[in-house]
């Protein structure tokens, strides 16, 4: 199997007027299937970037990205968003759902864009039980204001998860949410990544990037570490441990 | 996508904004509704010309005198003296494929019956007259033969005419004076109505046009000839006929002008639907005029639309969706947007005929071929409009779609 995402020397030169930056600087970085990475750095350390493109949103200045062993260089818009819509799940910080649109609508977006289409029935069975996955099955009629911030991450990782992709991108997931519900999220992926998903996160929150297998460390567009998380943090565990620190504050008055 | 799915988002995104879409479609609603109003306007003033037209007669020719000219001006034709008895005679011994001919010598004449007088259009006419016109008597007979080769003084008299004169009394049999002479009534005709001028046509008294000629105009030859031909088909053999023989009896050698002139049924209408047709036209520039004002409303909302929804075409062009479903979900939606109001518009519109065939008294004709233009119309305002709007949102750079806030 080839890894899922294999970049070579990988840079990105962005033009603002005069200036030439170079937001990502010959960056070479291979991510197997199964693998649970975390991606760190300061604001400008090009993470966003690499992420963009590791997205298919956008493409290198130079250097190779293949994802699932395609060379997403000689692709076009469309082919691009053809590979988004197969291969990859997008979850973002802001959570991205269409608003006054139910939860099981929201899940059903990608399906919509599927080529060769999906009938009806179907994209409402798959997107029911994507749902059911993340913990939302008596929620799928609830439009975006009616559900609490973590419910809405929810479902926009059923969005992600509906048609089966290869990676599963999140930007931030946890930036919008309260400890206990970022715990929560965090053991969702988890979750995801022991059934074999590949899953790959920005993150600048170090006790995020500790549920992850791999953290690789970004400053001024190159590579400064990448390391497995030993101390490793487990989602179940810490939300038990969460629940018991709350009851001892609540018993001792 | 399918453009079923596409037609549901559509017209969930219109009921969102459901005053926004309202107001947006007012543009279209009116324009739309214009153009069937005034369409049935136009349909019903043409359909009302050519009832009046074919209540002339069937497959009728007019044939009128030759064109008199003095001092270089043109009087028209009709005006000079060429058109004799005796071409009448021979139009209706030579020519075949004629039903009836009659002259219509017209006078308008004070008369008077008692104690009871009126200024009324006198008309004479030959034998064939009413049956040309497919005018039927009343009650009494009809003027004869011999009344015209007499030039006998019996007259027919219109229903308009019939009750100022004689009031409840049956006029067969009463008399009345045309310039002091007495005429014997000997029928009177079935009512007929106002023309496309609004003029009484019941408001009328035949005489034999000899009696006419003798006794109110003074002339001798005519100004115009009624000729019937048998048969639709029989019309251009007979006004080629009536052609070569005048030309022949006049002595119009080849290559010279003719001195008369025949019309037939058909160019008569034309001509006289050509000033509704001119009307018309006027009116439907202004209903374009609304329609593009109310189409460059239309792509200033797809424009707000798609600036507001930045963010959700990012979201759709991340998960997979091409530029292409993007540029379909926005066009269709200014296409909804216009067939929409073009179908609210088309029932205004019925609605706004049936108004003004009320109050106003005129005739109007709500036709399908202007429902299903208007219609057309409006969806090609909506493809128009929409294309650059959705255009726009198809080509947003997904990083900056979904960065924007």
């Amino acid at each position: 199997m080839p890894p899922v995402i294999q970049l070579e020397n990988f840079t990105k030169t962005y033009h603002t007027g005069e200036v030439e930056v170079q937001a990502v600087r010959s960056v070479s970085l291979a991510i197997e299937p199964g693998e649970f990475v975390a991606i760190m750095g300061a604001s400008g350390s090009g993470k966003s970037t690499l992420m963009n493109t590791i997205g298919c949103l956008d493409r290198p200045t130079s250097g190779r990205y293949l994802l699932d062993g395609v060379d997403t260089g000689e692709l076009s818009r469309d082919e691009l968003a053809d590979l988004r819509n197969r291969k990859i799940g997008f979850v973002f910080q802001g959570f991205n759902l269409l608003s006054r649109t139910s939860a099981l609508e929201n899940t059903e977006l990608p399906m919509l864009y599927s080529r060769p289409g999906i009938r009806g029935r179907e994209q409402r069975a798959r997107a029911l039980k994507a749902l059911e996955l993340v913990g939302l099955a008596d929620r799928v009629d609830h439009h975006p204001s009616q559900l609490s911030g973590g419910q809405q991450q929810r479902v926009a990782i059923g969005r992600a998860l509906v048609n089966q992709p290869t990676l599963l991108l999140a930007d931030e997931p946890t930036g919008n949410l309260d400890t206990r519900t970022s715990i929560e999220i965090m053991g969702i992926f988890q979750d995801l990544n022991a059934q074999g998903m590949t899953v790959m996160m920005v993150t600048h929150e170090l006790d995020i990037a500790r549920y992850t297998r791999r953290t690789v460390v970004m400053r001024d567009g190159r590579i400064v570490s990448d390391q497995p998380v030993t101390n490793r943090l487990a989602g179940a565990e810490e939300l038990r441990r969460l629940q018991q620190e709350q009851q001892a504050i609540q018993l001792a008055p | 996508m399918i453009l079923v799915a596409a037609l549901k988002l559509a017209l969930r995104a219109l009921r969102r904004n459901k005053l926004r879409t309202l107001l947006t479609m007012l543009g279209i609603i009116f324009g739309v509704a214009t153009i069937v109003v005034v369409v049935s306007i136009g349909n019903g003033a043409k359909a009302q010309i050519e009832a009046q037209i074919a209540s002339l007669g069937q497959n009728l020719i007019i044939l009128l005198s030759g064109n008199f000219s003095r001092g270089g001006f043109s009087m028209g034709f009709g005006m000079a003296p060429t058109l004799t008895k005796e071409d009448y005679e021979a139009i209706r011994k030579e020519v075949e494929g004629v039903s009836g001919v009659s002259p219509e010598v017209r006078a308008s004449t004070q008369i008077a019956a008692g104690n009871q007088n009126e200024l009324v259009q006198v008309i004479g006419i030959g034998a064939d007259y009413l049956d040309i016109r497919s005018w039927p008597l009343a009650s009494g007979a009809n003027i004869t033969e011999a009344d015209v080769r007499r030039a006998n003084k019996v007259a027919i008299v219109g229903q308009t005419t019939a009750n100022t004169l004689f009031g409840d009394v049956e006029p067969v049999g009463q008399i009345l004076r045309v310039k002091n002479a007495p005429f014997v009534v000997v029928g009177t005709l079935s009512p007929k109505g106002m023309n496309a001028r609004g003029d009484d046509q019941d408001d009328i008294v035949l005489v034999p046009y000899t009696s006419a000629m003798k006794r109110l105009t003074g002339a001798t030859t005519f100004r115009s000839l009624n000729i019937q031909a048998a048969s639709a088909e029989a019309i251009s053999s007979v006004t080629n006929q009536i052609a070569d023989l005048l030309r022949q009896r006049h002595r119009i050698g080849p290559g010279r002008d003719d001195d008369f002139m025949l019309r037939t049924q058909q160019e008569i209408s034309e001509a006289a639907t050509a000033t509704s047709k001119v009307m018309t036209v006027l009116l439907w520039v202004v209903a374009c005029v609304s329609l593009l004002v109310g189409g460059i409303g239309i792509m200033n909302i797809m424009l707000v639309s798609v600036t507001e929804r930045t963010r959700e075409i990012g979201v759709r062009l991340a998960v997979g969706a091409r530029g292409r479903d993007i540029l379909l979900q926005f066009l269709i939606e200014a296409i909804t947007l216009t067939v929409l109001g073009g179908v609210i518009g088309i029932l205004l519109g019925v609605v706004g005929s049936r108004v003004v065939s009320v109050t106003q008294g005129w005739v109007t004709l709500v036709s399908l071929d202007s429902v299903i233009l208007a219609f057309g119309f409006s969806a090609v305002i909506g493809i128009f409009f929409g294309f650059y709007p959705a255009r726009k949102a198809s080509r947003l750079d997904p990083i900056e779609a979904l960065r924007y806030e």
